[in-house]
């Protein structure tokens, strides 16, 4: 599978489940919040912590009714705001250069040969 | 396992995020190393894909759930740094826009689940590779053993934190049972999901898995290696 192809695909896949399988979620407690009430500290969480009011607070999107659609939007803004700013980052840190001829690339054979050199595949 | 605000007290929250910005910045730079033009965009990938499995919890049972950490998960795919980097984004997002997970717990939630999630997972992942077979199906397996250890690693790390800063007067060894023990079970889940993961990567594009190095390589080098001896 090509560069390009692999990251849609992985990227189609993580869109469906933060958009559409997360409805399905169980929405027991987590286990800290389980532990926590279980041995009497989930009191000392803050009532009003520090907020930044943001419209999709616990994964819901502000102003939406449908549950559905709220937390499927919450969804996928959250993965596109990771995969920006975490895309960002590691696209600015990364070294420069064609990414065969190094390390121990000796046998970096098939599919690396196979994808053309110049993998600006996801500049666009 | 994401801190609220509150739970902690405000030197211990000072405390691990002092810890988190140092982790993140010896992250910063050893990251480089494990990035380039084809690893970038998939470290971008697999946050976004942490970030979409934490959303999917799974009852573990008595009406308590578990999701994705996702630490060993991001280092054995991208590497120990970048994994780091990947779940502190992830963190990131969350509490500034999902409200998950307290905001002057962030240090906290970085702490225990980027630094304490990536690199634990990752040193028990080597680990486990040495007594393992050299052979790529070993990867998701090993993958699996540095998942399970790594959860409840960060929950008894939380417990010390508790111990140290909560602002709730409980007996410490009291949540540690229970956080060891819920947490083992859900470790157990994050092996499932890792291993998984892992081995779809590895069957479609060996080369993007960077705890495979060496493995994925070893074999066909070695033929072609031979054929033209």
């Amino acid at each position: 599978m090509k560069n390009r192809r692999f990251l849609l695909a992985g990227l189609v896949v993580t869109l469906l489940i933060a958009g559409v399988a997360s409805f399905y979620a169980s929405s027991h407690p987590d286990g800290l919040e389980y532990v926590a009430e279980k041995t009497g500290f989930l009191d000392s969480a803050d009532d009003d912590p520090v907020s930044t009011d943001s419209p999709f607070a616990d994964y819901g999107t502000k102003g939406v009714d449908n549950e559905r659609l709220s937390g499927g939007i919450a969804g996928v803004v959250g993965v596109g705001l990771t995969l920006l700013i975490g895309g960002g980052l590691f696209w600015a840190l990364r070294r420069r250069g064609p990414a065969e001829d190094r390390d121990d690339a000796a046998g970096d054979v098939a599919p690396a040969a196979s994808s053309p050199p110049p993998v600006s595949a996801d500049a666009d | 396992m994401h801190v609220p605000d509150g739970f902690l007290d405000a030197p211990t929250s000072v405390a691990t995020g002092v810890v988190a910005a140092v982790g993140v910045g010896v992250a910063l730079r050893k990251a480089r190393a494990e990035l380039d033009d084809r690893t970038a965009p998939m470290a971008g990938l697999v946050a976004a894909f942490v970030f979409a499995g934490q959303m999917i919890n799974f009852p573990v049972g008595a009406g308590t759930s578990g999701h994705l950490l996702g630490g060993a998960l991001a280092a054995v795919l991208v590497g120990p740094w970048t994994a780091v980097l990947c779940i502190s984004v992830v963190l990131m997002v969350q509490a500034l826009f999902m409200a998950d997970g307290g905001l002057t717990a962030l240090g906290t939630n970085i702490s225990l689940m980027a630094l304490t999630g990536a690199l634990v997972g990752y040193l028990v992942f080597r680990a486990a590779l040495l007594v393992l077979p050299r052979r790529l199906t070993s990867v998701p397996v090993a993958a699996a053993v540095g998942a399970v250890v790594s959860v409840p690693t960060a929950a008894a790390l939380f417990t010390v934190l508790f111990a140290i800063g909560g602002t709730a007067d409980v007996a410490t060894g009291k949540v540690l049972t229970a956080m060891v023990g819920w947490h083992l079970v859900i470790g157990v889940g994050e092996a499932v999901v890792t291993a998984l993961v892992v081995g779809a990567v590895l069957a479609s594009r060996p080369d993007l898995v960077r705890g495979a190095r060496g493995l994925a390589t070893a074999r066909p080098a070695l033929v072609t290696t031979e054929a033209a001896a």
